[in-house]
């Protein structure tokens, strides 16, 4: 900074500290929620203070989960929702770095019109053709499996651009190079393309399991099956029992454990979190 | 659009390396959405047994249809609501993270974690916070002589979203807001400050008006996400009631074709937020392109 003001940097910390309490405190009333026994819900107002029914909630989340609403243990609502999450970041990473790399190491008709009906994913949300999307599925026989769940969400125009561009920035002679060695194609992608682009790879696999772990309207629409449910649509069917039977110590561990790993996930990787988000979105 | 200078030859490689890619997005992304045209402009019974081509009637029945206008209206406080909240919020809280130079990446982190939450797992957490008969915040306010209560008042309701919406996006235009900041030269605020200027007006002079790319970036951004990715927070809070006082267009889309089984509304408003999600993504774009210019 350029001038060093000792009441200044008192207030700029002031408001960041209020700012990062604002932010912590919803995350904060859940794990205390989730640490209390039903009676403290029944008595009007949540304590401010974490009790000691934590390991009891949790451990009764996880293996049973609320049978009586329909909602089938927290345990394997996170494992369906980690493979769903793993099979969309891994399905977007490989059909994107295969197209990518068809669109700029190779000449060929209508590459143009490809290259186009790849961008045209962008402007085409799930929300805005959730119908017809839903019916070819049925009809594809995808619902309540976990194909049904990924492969609809895969096409990923942002990650076909971005490695688009980092290929453009790739020198020339290694291609050169590669083919005076007599590499075909298939062995330059895999020997020289893929190690360049570890960094970029590992980038976008954090913002795109993020984006696969909170899907919700998709799972919603295509599953009914609660074997399929995932954690983050599974605590809806939660809150709407729990409305008339509080439940919210249970349905506040079922939160915390469906925040938890894509959480974490950005706590530790953050540097390459902000590049993968930096770097999609411009 | 370029290539490389040099490219590999190949007849058929080209083609099966860019199958999976473009097999998926005919099937699930082309193929609805021209479906969804098509059924913009047809009526079917309840049943599904007939429908009937009725040219552009769909669309103009929305025009005419007042939960229709109103589901406009409540999105355009929604996104305007939301955006400006997390934007200002973002704004503050990155001006000043970026003057600390030890504690920088400490505040960072505990302000970027809220990405990772799921808009639904939003919508709960406050939804908890703001419930009627447990939640904290109706007990603070009452305390002042308010009483909360999302489930009579549309106000109240359409606060809570905005207050979920906006607090999962502040993480999001923080880091965007920092680092535009951070690309800004350290000699032109140097300068300012040799000249005498006040932090305040060097932030309003120079720092905000080198900010305005990001921030228009930005806003594109957030009207996007306001618009098209709270279906979450809607459905699992609010449910777009008390009385139709938070259903935004894409919750009324979901509501109107899987509730209430009116496929051919449902495809025309699709349409029609087809049209707006082309608008902002375009006009995104013009503008990336341009800045890239710079």
């Amino acid at each position: 900074m350029v001038e060093n003001r000792p009441w200044a940097n008192l207030f700029a910390h002031t408001i960041l500290i209020i700012g990062v309490a604002l932010v912590v405190f919803p995350v904060y009333i859940a794990i205390v929620a989730s640490t209390h026994g039903p009676g403290e819900f029944l008595r009007g107002t949540l304590p401010l203070l974490p009790g000691p029914h934590a390991i009891d909630n949790y451990t009764a989340m996880w293996s049973t989960g609320l049978s009586r609403a329909g909602a089938p243990p927290a345990g394997q609502m996170l494992w369906n929702s980690f493979v769903m999450a793993m099979a969309i970041t891994i399905g977007k990473l490989s059909i994107s770095l295969l197209s990518a790399f068809a669109i700029v190491y190779f000449r060929f008709r209508f590459r143009m019109f490809f290259f186009w009906i790849i961008f045209i994913t962008l402007m085409l949300p799930v929300e805005v053709r959730i119908i017809p999307t839903f019916q070819v599925v049925a009809d594809l026989k995808m619902l309540n499996s976990f194909a049904g769940l990924s492969i609809p969400l895969i096409a990923s125009a942002t990650a076909t651009f971005l490695f688009r561009q980092f290929f453009m920035t790739v020198p020339e002679e290694m291609l050169e190079a590669a083919r005076v060695d007599g590499a075909g194609p298939l062995k330059f992608f895999k020997d020289i393309l893929m190690p360049l682009s570890i960094t970029n790879i590992a980038a976008l696999f954090v913002i795109m399991f993020i984006y696969g772990w909170n899907q919700y309207l998709w799972p919603l629409l295509i599953t009914t099956d609660p074997d399929y449910y995932t954690i983050v649509m599974g605590i809806q069917r939660m809150t709407t029992a729990a409305d008339g039977d509080p439940q919210w110590h249970l349905v506040m561990a079922a939160v915390v454990m469906a925040a938890l790993p894509p959480v974490l996930v950005v706590l530790f990787m953050q540097r390459l979190f902000v590049k993968g988000l930096t770097e999609t979105e411009k | 659009m370029q290539t490389k200078r040099m490219t590999f030859p190949g007849r058929w490689l080209p083609y099966a390396l860019l199958a999976p890619q473009v097999i998926i997005t005919l099937i699930f992304f082309i193929w609805p959405a021209g479906k969804a045209m098509y059924q913009s402009l047809l009526r079917e019974d309840a049943f599904g047994l007939r429908s009937t081509f009725v040219g552009l009637e769909n669309f103009a029945r929305l025009f005419r249809d007042g939960a229709y206008l109103n589901s406009l209206s409540v999105t355009v406080v929604f996104a305007v609501g939301t955006t400006l909240i997390s934007m200002s919020v973002a704004l503050l809280l990155a001006s000043t993270v970026n003057r600390m130079i030890r504690s920088r990446s400490t505040y960072t982190t505990l302000l970027v974690w809220p990405y990772a939450i799921a808009p639904a797992i939003a919508g709960v957490l406050w939804w908890f916070i703001f419930n009627p008969s447990i939640g904290i915040v109706p007990y603070l306010l009452e305390m002042v002589g308010y009483n909360w209560n999302h489930r009579t008042s549309g106000n109240d309701a359409m606060l809570l979203v905005i207050l979920a919406a906006a607090w999962k996006q502040i993480s999001y235009n923080f880091l965007f807001f920092l680092a535009g900041m951070q690309s800004i030269p350290q000699s032109l605020i140097e300068a300012a400050a040799i000249d005498g200027a006040s932090p305040m007006k060097r932030f309003w002079t120079i720092v905000f008006p080198l900010l305005s790319p990001t921030t228009f970036f930005l806003m594109v951004v957030n009207v996007v996400y306001a618009m098209f990715d709270t279906f979450g927070i809607i459905h699992a809070t609010t449910q777009g009631g008390p009385s139709q006082a938070t259903n935004i267009l894409v919750y009324k889309v979901y509501a109107d074709g899987f509730i209430g089984l009116n496929l051919g509304s449902s495809a025309a408003q699709s349409v029609i937020l087809m049209i707006i999600v082309i608008l902002l993504t375009v006009v995104q774009f013009r503008f990336i392109e341009r800045r890239v210019n710079y």
